[in-house]
């Protein structure tokens, strides 16, 4: 039974949900606090290089080198995000310009190809990966099994991550204050938060989820590393979290839905049946669209939750 | 405790000079970055400026090779840069150049057997309509249900993207090579000789038909924007709705127009790709040419003026033409990239020295606003 198309499917679409899960958590942070980052997939990128590199060149047993590369992968990506935190807070420049050119500086053809050029990173699968656990013994369970307790380390703290974010930004005093930086930065200086700490914080905790999203591909999902390993996957979470009404739980089922849309037409042709994959692989793409219209109509607009300076950069002295 | 505070204040009148010389000093601080970064790895910072320098400009046929890699980045430049002239934030070029490409290819396939001209004339016709019709897309849902076109004209690159593979990779299409060869390796199919655009000749340089058609339609922008009553309305609309409103403009179709502008002015480019370069749809090469996002980086560094605009095409061109030439084991690779993202950096942190003035505040307060205390 564990063997059935239903059961492979999902347990390769939470799989392949993981990276996007990351990313889109941290693009949530930074966006609700005002920010929207489009280097993404740079920061991914840049995460899965650096924690590669970590992997292959750091001595010790598998459960210390892993763990290392995901800081080292988190640590990447933060300072990727510095940049365009610099760029977009403090010297106010253009969010989607700056962000593009951040996709660009780090991506396939930018500094994430550089490093794992001049360190030859190309010819050798990783040294370590993280594979399935078999969490508690119940991986033979029917169908739970697979799907929840066969995964790697990187899924079960995912989870612990979506709880994290969704308590703290729905239940806590700062993750308070971060929507009401994002929401009306005006009207939270007046209440004396700092909205530039909080702006910079937020754009540096996402861009570290985005470098561990990247460390998934190459530390787990597929253990190796080549140019534009990603292979989009950042633009995905940044239409995720739109998906996701800016919610932490929704970006954990809108993650798994796109991974299960991006895992289907390899499962399905592995059995033998031939779909058309770009007619998957378009959903999740169409159905942002759709939630996007959704969200910009009238009705939308209150219930949904798109925080209301968004792309809007703060000068004290001109609101 | 007193604490030496940045104060940052809004210029009242901006200095010419700042104009060009913020640039030139941005260039400048980019370049030092990237000299240190390629020492610290170990590659000389001399050398391999002159060498990309070399490939870029001066070498045998180089020119060349950078106006075919300039063409397309002027027509994305060109298509960024009218649209975020009215602050419409179309990043969807990619995929409108995409379209621009298979509708330009679908004639071109079409009219095989008719004469060059005709088939010119159709090429462009044809990569303009399609790359129009994609970009009003995004514009129509942002004029009639206010939907934040950023997000959906990206999501449609993607989405042109997988329709470009559907055609080259998972289907018999009329574009695809059908061949015994072309089902074994898919790839476009050929298109007739009568579709490559004509080559002229500038001294010894060999300049393809479509850089003097982005010259043109760079004239077209500017007179638009500079002379005529829509480019007006157009502007006014981006910089302050309400007044536009108020003014009694008709926002609603002018958002959809200059959509339709861009993309088609993207579609060209798709066009001017299989006219003058590729001569088949190359679903692969035009996905990893990444032109439109680099477009958005050409019209930024230009500031949004279209003549700028082929000017930065040209300088980013010879800058990719040269890492293309360059690849090799021993050069970096992915340095294009790295150089590029450092200059729009630079750039974009220049620009608040444009529009405001930075000076060190003595003696203020921690906490206390430091503006009143200079008065």
């Amino acid at each position: 039974m564990n063997n059935s198309i239903v059961v492979v499917v999902l347990a390769s679409a939470v799989a392949y949900g993981t990276p996007l899960l990351y990313a889109a958590l941290g693009e949530l942070l930074a966006e609700r606090s005002g920010v929207l980052n489009l280097g993404v997939e740079g920061m991914m990128l840049v995460g899965a290089v650096m924690g590669f590199l970590a992997v292959q060149r750091v001595g010790g047993p598998a459960g210390l080198v892993l763990p290392v590369a995901i800081g080292v992968a988190a640590l990447a990506g933060a300072a990727a995000a510095l940049i365009l935190a610099f760029l977009v807070i403090t010297l106010r420049a253009n969010q989607i310009v700056s962000g593009l050119a951040l996709t660009i500086f780090a991506g396939a053809a930018g500094l994430s190809s550089y490093i794992g050029n001049d360190f030859n990173l190309a010819d050798n699968p990783a040294r370590y990966s993280f594979g399935p656990v078999n969490l508690f013994g119940l991986q033979d369970l029917p169908v739970l099994g697979p799907v929840v307790f066969g995964q790697s380390w990187l899924v079960y703290a995912s989870w612990l991550c979506v709880v994290a974010v969704g308590f703290y930004l729905a239940r806590t005093r700062p993750g308070l204050n971060v929507r009401a930086v994002g929401e009306s930065p005006a009207a939270a200086d007046a209440m004396g938060i700092a909205v530039t700490k909080y702006r910079y914080l937020h754009t540096l905790a996402g861009g570290a989820f985005a470098g561990v999203g990247g460390a998934c591909f190459s530390l787990a999902l597929t253990p190796q590393w080549v140019d534009g390993l990603t292979a989009g996957a950042g633009w995905i979470a940044i239409a995720l979290v739109i998906f996701a009404f800016w919610r932490a739980d929704l970006c954990l089922v809108g993650a798994y839905v796109f991974g299960a849309f991006s895992a289907l037409p390899f499962t399905l042709q592995a059995r033998g049946v031939t779909i058309t994959p770009q007619l998957f692989q378009a959903l999740p793409y169409v159905m942002t669209i759709v939630v996007l219209v959704l969200v910009s109509s009238g009705i939308g607009k209150r219930r949904l939750g798109a925080p209301g300076s968004l792309g809007i950069p703060y000068v004290r002295e001109e609101r | 405790m007193t604490v030496p505070r940045l104060r940052i204040e809004k210029r009242l009148r901006q200095r010419r000079w700042l104009m060009v010389g913020v640039p030139l000093g941005s260039l400048v601080v980019a370049h030092i970055a990237i000299a240190i970064l390629l020492a610290a790895t170990g590659h000389p910072p001399l050398t391999t400026f002159r060498r990309l320098f070399d490939a870029a400009y001066l070498a045998d046929g180089a020119l060349a090779s950078t106006l075919i890699a300039a063409t397309p980045l002027a027509f994305t430049g060109l298509a960024a840069a009218v649209a975020f002239r009215m602050r419409l934030f179309n990043i969807g070029a990619e995929g409108q150049l995409y379209f621009g490409a298979i509708g330009a290819a679908g004639v071109a396939l079409l009219l095989a057997g008719r004469s060059t001209p005709v088939i010119i004339v159709a090429m462009v016709a044809a990569g303009a309509a399609l790359g129009a019709a994609w970009g009003a897309i995004p514009g129509l849902l942002r004029a009639f249900l206010r939907t934040n076109e950023i997000i959906t004209s990206l999501m449609l690159n993607y989405v042109a993207a997988l329709v470009l593979n559907y055609l080259i990779f998972d289907s018999l299409s009329y574009w695809r090579d059908t061949s015994a060869t072309g089902q074994v390796f898919p790839q476009g199919k050929m298109l007739p000789d009568a579709a490559s655009w004509p080559v002229s000749t500038i001294g010894s340089v060999a300049v393809p038909f479509g850089f003097p058609l982005a010259i043109a339609a760079a004239v077209v922008i500017w007179v638009l924007y500079a002379r005529t009553r829509f480019g007006f309305e157009a502007q006014v609309i981006g910089d302050s709705p309400r007044a536009a409103r108020y003014a009694g403009m008709r926002t609603r179709r002018k958002i959809v127009a200059i959509m339709c502008l861009s993309g088609g002015i993207a579609g060209i480019g798709g066009a001017s790709q299989m006219g003058d370069f590729r001569h088949l749809l190359d679903a692969r090469g035009l996905q990893q040419a990444n032109y439109g996002y680099t477009g958005i980086v050409v019209a930024a560094l230009a500031r949004y003026n279209p003549f700028a605009v082929v000017l930065v095409a040209f300088l980013l061109g010879g800058l990719q033409n040269a890492g293309f030439t360059l690849q090799s084991a021993e050069f970096p690779s992915g340095l294009v990239g790295v150089m590029q993202g450092m200059i729009l950096f630079a750039m974009l942190g220049g620009e608040l020295l444009v529009h405001y003035r930075i000076s060190v505040a003595r003696g203020g307060r921690r906490g206390q606003p430091a503006a009143e205390v200079a008065g």
